[in-house]
This record gives structure tokens, sequence and C-alpha cells, in this order.
């Protein structure tokens, strides 16, 4: 008995750290864009655009890495443009959902036009070549840990923190998220640092997808299944803080795990549930940030000029 | 023409242009000649009967959405809650029209079941409007997490007892409660498309939300609301309880666009029916520019859009029609912002 509750233990690690890399990976993407001050709900479609970007030129080159590389910048793409169609004058929140609109349908048009089929890619190996011989959690657990995309992800929120609170750049996107006037009176580019802010949480948020479609060796159309939406969830429950946000990630892929572990007992009402129980806490979370505004609330305040145009 | 209506027209056109261009490239880079492509569209669209009919009940629930989303953005609000409020209200009156019994007469039956569709949406637009209001919570991430919890709750209700056992679906409705389509009233040539008596409906209720708005004291008041809150407030209108009305209002309309595919096609409610509407209306709503024609020339342009890519698909897949949304989306919003500063650069100078 302990045996197996053990095992479970492992398993339901390897799986939790397994599924939580996209999530993390949108929501360290949502915090770059936000603390700069741009809105972003288009993670879901950068999520969709990386794993697709990677999984055609991995199949193109057979190379795993060169698919890591091309997920990055599609993602890096989508935030410059969602940057740039911004500083046009366009409300965040309209050019995000033209985004997820866009890579939703995107996806699918170059999924049939490449492989004509609108629903999957022909598969490929991603890091299958590290992968370590035999089953169980243990195993699996290893696995997750040398996968390369599990370990950047983990360097990338140490970078991020430090990045966001040590760094000239970092300064100036949170002084870009907080009062733009003010930055660009003290010789910020305001519309700089949030274009390359938005597109470096593109890039972050690009990677996600490729590790997502890395881990099913294939992508398929709609596979991102809400995941953007749960990271933007992580990102505002976190205050806006990188590693908060990779700690509510993480906490959202162990009810994954949980609820993959326990699919055959439960009933499916417990699965819907779970699926429900990350946007509960989000709704829980605006009301307790706005209902004591700007105070020590349970998860911190927005950056203060989110979602104000630049003058 | 009024400069608002000249930036209105100026930015639709715009859109328009910049969406024909984006599927010329997309056929273009597809493999296909652009020009057979659109006139097989047309031919599929407009050019029968049939293919009007389809154009005719695609716009329906656009329209309905689209008027939610224009009555929220006309009080301040971005209400990205319509596919969910749509989703729950579908369910509401598959579940509902199930539930009657079998012998049920017309005029019972439609209206409790109808009546169904406004109150489930309304009740999924009050958690975000009671956020808003009270506590001013942001309308745009409330309204997107209650999209993701209708999802999960719409499943969960029909996997606990409202669907078939083993399906997804609901039981059908009972005959009486079922919207007749136009073929049967007196439009035969119609025959085959899906078009109902929710499209004279739709054109009702956006008609009367139009009237409400511009005529009612509560209507001008959201609308003033929604251009300064702080003027309001300081004229003592309720801002908080104005904000709230207009998004359980929209809530409600938004749920009226489950009508036609539950009760005018199929039937019954199956999971995802409906889906796309909701983002499909934020489109409508954004190119219409708050006047109920231009509502109504978006919603059979997005109409004809989706029923275009069925049409199309066996050649170009219809996905590029979700591509051109998008861009006819951005370019509305693009051109609208420029237009509108030229016109007020034009009217400094």
């Amino acid at each position: 008995m302990t045996f197996l509750a053990a095992l479970l233990g492992v398993t339901l690690l390897a799986q939790t750290l397994r599924m939580s890399v996209p999530y993390v990976c949108a929501a360290l993407g949502g915090v770059w864009s936000e603390r700069s001050g741009v809105v972003n709900i288009a993670l879901e479609g950068i999520l969709l655009a990386g794993g697709l970007a990677g999984v055609v030129v991995h199949v193109a080159t057979g190379s795993a890495w060169a698919g890591v590389g091309a997920g990055a910048l599609a993602g890096a793409a989508l935030g410059a443009l969602h940057a740039l169609v911004v500083r046009g004058g366009v409300d965040a929140i309209v050019s995000g959902i033209a985004i997820n609109l866009a890579a939703a349908g995107g996806t699918r048009f170059v999924l049939r036009a490449l492989y004509a089929s609108s629903s999957n890619s022909p598969p490929v190996e991603g890091f299958r070549s590290v992968q370590l011989g035999g089953a169980g959690g243990g195993a699996l657990l290893e696995r997750t840990l040398v996968d390369p995309l599990t370990v950047a992800t983990a360097l990338l929120v140490g970078a991020s923190v430090w990045t966001l609170h040590r760094t000239r750049f970092g300064l100036r996107v949170r002084a870009c998220g907080e009062d733009p006037g003010a930055a660009a009176s003290v010789g910020v580019d305001v519309r700089r640092v949030r274009l390359r802010a938005v597109s470096l949480g593109g890039a972050i948020c690009g990677l996600g997808g490729v590790a997502l479609a890395y881990d099913q060796h294939q992508f398929q159309s709609g596979m991102s299944g809400g995941r953007g939406f749960i990271a933007l969830a992580a990102v505002i429950l976190s205050g806006w803080r990188p590693a908060r946000a990779a700690a509510a990630c993480l906490a959202f892929a162990a009810l994954d795990a949980v609820q993959i572990l326990v699919q055959d007992q439960a009933h499916a009402a417990s699965g819907y549930l779970a699926q429900m129980l990350p946007y509960v806490a989000t709704l829980v979370a605006l009301w307790a940030i706005a209902r004591r505004r700007g105070g020590g609330a349970i998860a911190g305040r927005p950056p203060a000029a989110l979602g104000k145009p630049m003058e | 023409m009024s400069p608002r209506g000249r930036a209105a027209t100026g930015a639709a056109v715009a859109g328009v242009a910049a969406g024909w261009l984006a599927f010329a490239i997309l056929v273009w880079i597809y493999g296909d000649s652009p020009r057979e492509v659109a006139g097989q569209l047309l031919a599929g669209t407009w050019g029968t009967a049939y293919g009007v009919g389809q154009v005719l009940y695609k716009a329906t629930p656009l329209l309905l959405t689209g008027v939610a989303v224009n009555l929220a953005l006309r009080a301040g609000l971005f209400n990205i809650g319509a596919e969910g409020q749509l989703a729950v209200a579908g369910l509401a009156v598959g579940a509902a029209g199930a539930a009657l019994p079998l012998a049920t007469p017309a005029w019972i039956a439609l209206p409790a079941v109808i009546a169904a569709a406004p109150v489930a949406g309304a009740v999924w637009a009050c958690v975000p409007a009671l956020l808003r209001a009270r506590f001013g919570a942001h309308e745009v991430i409330s309204t997107i997490m209650m999209n993701r919890i209708a999802d999960a709750a719409v499943g969960l209700a029909l996997a606990c007892g409202l669907a078939i056992p083993g399906t997804v679906r609901t039981p059908d409705v009972v005959r009486g409660a079922r919207l007749p389509r136009l073929e049967a009233l007196g439009l035969p040539s119609l025959h085959g498309s899906a078009v109902s008596l929710a499209l004279p409906l739709a054109l009702v209720v956006a008609a009367l939300v139009g009237g409400w708005l511009a005529r009612s004291r509560i209507g001008r008041e959201t609308t003033l609301v929604g251009l300064s809150p702080t003027a309001c407030a300081a004229e003592r209108i309720p801002v908080a309880r104005r904000i709230g009305v207009a998004l359980v209002l929209s809530g409600a309309i938004a749920g009226l666009a489950s009508l036609a595919p539950v009760l005018g096609s199929k039937g019954y409610y199956e999971s995802g029916m409906g889906a796309g509407a909701g983002f499909g209306g934020i489109a409508v709503a954004l190119l219409g520019r708050g006047s109920l024609t231009g509502l109504v020339l978006a919603a059979l342009l997005f109409g004809t859009l989706e029923q275009g890519g069925l049409v199309i698909n066996a050649r170009v897949p219809m996905e590029v029609m979700s591509l051109l949304q998008a861009v006819i989306i951005v370019a509305v919003a693009l051109a609208d912002g420029r237009i509108r500063g030229a016109l007020q650069r034009g009217a400094w100078a």
C-alpha cells in the first residue's frame, strides 16, 4: 500500500511537471506582456502558432532544436504583431481576439495546405532521442527532468524573475507598465520597450506551444485546449509576478495530473469540476483584488497602466 | 452624412477591402485561382435561394450576439462572454423543450421555451455584471473566465442527466416548441435551408434594443454612461446600476442567439452548438458600429463568410474564413482609429 502510494506520488509529480511546461511558458509570456502595460489575451493563439511552427520545421528539417527555434520565432512574431497593432490604436482586447481567431483558423489552414489534414500533423520525434528506457513513475520523472524544454522552462522562470527585477530592461518594462508618461519623461522609449517585452513574452509562450506539441509527438488542431486562458488566470492570481505565476501553473497542472490518474475510477462529474476550478479561483481573486483596490489583496495588484495606451 | 457616420462607413469599407485582399492572397498561396473561388463563393451563397436561406440562417445568431456585444459596448463594456452565455442558454432551451409533456400546444410551449434563453444568458452574465458594478472588477477577464466555466458546466450538466446517455445531446424538444422554418411559412423557394422564424424574431429584438437605447430614458442614460461615467455620476445617474443592467441585458440577448440552431434547425441542443457565434458577434458589433443597419449588414457579411466557407471547402480550406474575420476585425479597428484621428485633426485645424 505504501509502495503504491509512493509510486502514485512519483507518477503524480512527474505528470505535474510534464504538464506544467506549456502553462508556465504561456504565463511567463503573459507576465512579460502585461507588466509592460499591454493586455494579452492572445496567449491561447500564440501557443497554437508556436506549436505548429515547431512541428512544421521539425518535420521539414528533422531537427527538434530547429523546431524549438521556429516555435519561439513564431511566438515572437505574433507578440510583435500584437504590440504593433495595439500601438496603431487598436484596443488590446480586440487585437487579442483577432489573433486567437487567426491562429485557430490559420493553423488548420496550414495543416491542410501542408499535410492534407485539418486535424493533425505527421508524427514527430520531439526530444525522444534523450528518452530513457523503462516504464512507471520513476522513469517518467527522469525523462521529464532531462527533457530540454522542461529544463529551459525552469531556467526561464528564474531568468524572468531576475531580468524583471534586477536589470535595466526589466526596470524599464515595469516603468512602462506602471506609468508610461513618467518613463517617457526620463527618456525611455515606451513603444520600443513594450514591443520588446511583448515579443519576448510571445517567444516564451511559443516555446510552450512547442513543448505541448513535442509532448504529444504531433500537432493537433486546437490542442492548446484553453491552456492560454488558464495561464492568463495564473498571471492574475499571481499578481503579475513570474515566480508565483509559475507556482500557480504547477497547481493547475497538478489538477490535470490528478484528473488523468483517477480518470477511470471517478465519475465524469469530478473531471468537469476540476476543469472549472482555475477559472472559479480567478473570479474569486478578481473579486478580492477589486474589493481592496491597490491594497495588499491576496493576489497583488495589476500594473497601474495596464491596458492604457501610450499618448 | 455625419462625421461619425462617415468614419463608420470608411472603416467598414476599409475592413471589407482588407478582407477581400487577404482572401485573394490566401487562396493564391494555397495554389488556387482567387477569381474562380470567389465566383464559386458568391454563386453558392447569394446565387441560389437555398444559399440565401443558409446565409440568413448563419446570420441570425450573429445578428443577436452582435446586438448583445454592441449594447454592452455602448455602455462602455466589453462583453467577451457572449460565447458562454449562448452555450448555457442553448442547453437551457434544449433541456426545457425536452422536459415539456409531448402534447404541449405551441402557444404554451414556444413562449416558455423561448423565455429560457434570455433567462439563462442573463443569469450567466450576472456574475461579471455584479463583479463590475459592485466591485469594479474588469468585465473582460471575468467574462473570459465565465466562458471557460460555461464549457465545463454545460459538459457537467449534460453528463449528469440532461443528455441522452452515451451522447452529448439533449433529447428532441417537443413538437410545439420548434420554431417553424420560413419555407413552411409561405417561402417555399427556401426549401432545405434552416432559416426559421428565429430570423424575424432577431430583427425585432435588434430594432427593440436600438429603440430602447435611442429613445428610453434608461437606454439614453446607458449610452451616456458609456461616454463619460464621471459626468453621469455628477448628474446623479446611477452609473453602477446602468452598467450592471446593460451587461445582464447583453447576456440575455446573447442567450437568444441560441434559438436559431436549437429550436429553428436541429430541435435539440448538442455540446458545442452555436460555438463561434459569440466571438463572431464581437466582429459584427465592431463592424456594425452601433447602427441597426450596420449591424444587420455586418451579420449578413459574416453569415456569408461562414456559409461561403462551407461552399468552397472542397477547394480551399474553410478555415480561411476565420483568418478573414480576424483581418477584417483588425482592419476596421485600425482604420477607425485613423479616420477618427483625421476627423479630429480636421476639427482642430
